[in-house]
């Protein structure tokens, strides 16, 4: 028992550094997501039928392959092939993010789709453009429907970011196999990575419903 | 207003629109003066709302002209398009007001990303509007916290701050509980004696009697009737228009 005790407390500062290499990668992702993700959907729902396909492959691709895939197939295949030189984490978290946008384009999808058309009729009727209104009015709004749903994919990414220890970046998953492997500890150490994915989650979501009602209209039940 | 000898402010040319395979509109053309108030009533299905809507480019109509002050303007062009928008007005049945901003800054984010205004004028600008529509006290307050009638004050308002030559209204007081028809009424009032001109679908009978300078009866897609209230809802014309109205106002338990 002590000596579990002792494995765990030496282990913590260097599985915390996981957490924050953890962390970065998932926030990164989320974020890569959202710069894909918003104009994936407004392409999906606005564009001509040559911008729609366009949009619709990339979801399907990223949607209809395993992460665990496409994270060989672009760290060991693509990035390799054109010669990009990148750290495990970058990769990974390019690969979370741009997996993550093509599920996040379908939250925002919905969530355009959710708006009453008049919005849209509206801002045209004041003379906006419709690049314009889509900026203005619609995703404004949209934005803030997609909270929810937005929490959900940051659970999900959290967990998926665990995938990245095979590719050898150092985050929680890598270095408790790491010490593990060392101490034969295998139980009390994937006991405390599953709590630390767990709070991890839990703090994210709790930070994201804080944005909700702090971004929240008054009134506004839609 | 009868000022037939001037050009008309905006010309309608054989609009014709075909939604689903149907024909919403058939070739329809009207005529407007500057100042003048024009009505559009009718049978809910009969067109209205699609001429008002065709006659800003909100639906593209399938053959047909619309001219302001002779100028022809081209669909595709986005910036003819914008700026031919920035003319007209339109206010719709259910306010369309944008629900994530306050009432102010309803009014004034087109000034400020369309007209390029500064922060401070287009706030001014937009606070001189709402007062005219008697709302001022209610600028901070979002479109969820409003009434109807006070919702679609503000669309008003929203419209006016933009300078347009011509308002078309979609039923304005359609959506409204009963009580908050007046209030919305009495603003339009003032808008048609301070000479707006304007297209209102509107099934208000004692308004369109009052102010109405002509009434366009709309049935399957076509004008097929037209003239001055008082010609249309004569006793004994025997016109289509006064026979619907008959029924409207029976409906509200009064005598045309």
């Amino acid at each position: 028992m002590n000596e579990t005790l002792t494995v765990l407390l030496d282990a913590l500062p260097f599985v915390l550094q996981g957490a924050a290499v953890t962390v970065t990668a998932v926030v990164g992702a989320m974020f890569l997501g959202l710069f894909i993700g918003v104009p994936l959907a407004v392409g999906q729902v606005y564009g001509g039928r040559a911008v729609r396909f366009v949009c619709d492959t990339y979801v399907w691709f990223f949607r209809g392959v395993p992460i665990l895939v496409l994270l060989f197939l672009f760290y060991f295949g693509l990035f390799n092939f054109i010669g990009l030189n990148l750290n495990a984490v970058a990769a990974a978290t390019i690969v979370l993010g741009m997996t993550s946008g093509a599920y996040q384009s379908q939250i925002f999808r919905g969530s355009i789709l959710s708006l009453p058309k008049g919005q849209l009729k509206a801002a045209r009727a004041l003379g906006m453009s419709d690049a314009l209104a889509i900026r203005a009015i619609i995703l404004p709004q949209a934005l803030r429907l997609s909270i929810p749903g937005w929490s959900n994919e940051y659970s999900i990414i959290l967990k998926d970011s665990a995938l990245a220890f095979v590719l050898g970046a150092s985050e929680i998953m890598a270095r408790t196999h790491f010490v593990a492997s060392r101490t034969y500890q295998h139980l009390p150490l994937y006991v405390s990575a599953a709590v630390l994915y767990f709070l991890l989650t839990w703090a994210g979501v709790a930070a994201l419903r804080v944005l909700e009602k702090r971004v929240r209209i008054k009134g506004y039940v839609h | 207003m009868k000022t037939n000898d001037k050009t008309p402010l905006m010309r309608v040319q054989g609009l014709s629109v075909r939604l689903g395979g149907r024909e919403i509109l058939k070739s329809v053309s009207l005529d407007l003066y500057e100042g003048e108030m024009k009505v559009l009533i009718g049978p809910s299905g009969g067109g209205k709302s699609t001429l008002l809507q065709c006659m800003n480019y909100l639906i593209l109509s399938d053959r047909g002209e619309i001219e302001l002050e002779d100028r022809h303007v081209d669909p595709h062009n986005a910036r003819e398009l914008c700026g031919f928008r920035q003319q007209v007005g339109m206010i719709f049945q259910d306010f369309n007001l944008f629900d994530h901003l306050t009432a102010v800054d309803n009014v004034s984010i087109a000034l400020r990303k369309v007209r390029g205004m500064g922060k401070t004028e287009a706030r001014d600008r937009a606070m001189a509007e709402l007062s005219r529509v008697g709302l001022s006290d209610k600028a901070r307050l979002y479109p969820a916290e409003l009434s109807g009638g006070q919702k679609q004050r503000v669309s008003i308002a929203r419209a006016l701050a933009m300078d347009p030559k011509v308002m078309l209204l979609d039923e304005p007081t359609s959506a409204l509980d009963p009580e908050l028809v007046s209030e919305v009424l009495t603003v339009i009032r003032s808008l048609a004696q301070n000479g707006m001109t304007m297209v209102m679908a509107t099934h208000q009978m004692g308004f369109t009697r009052a102010l109405a300078d002509e009434v366009l009866f709309m049935q399957e897609g076509c004008i097929i009737e037209q003239g001055s209230p008082k010609e249309l809802l004569a006793e004994g014309s025997g016109t289509r228009t006064l026979d619907f109205c008959s029924q409207i106002l029976e409906v509200e338990g009064c005598t045309p």
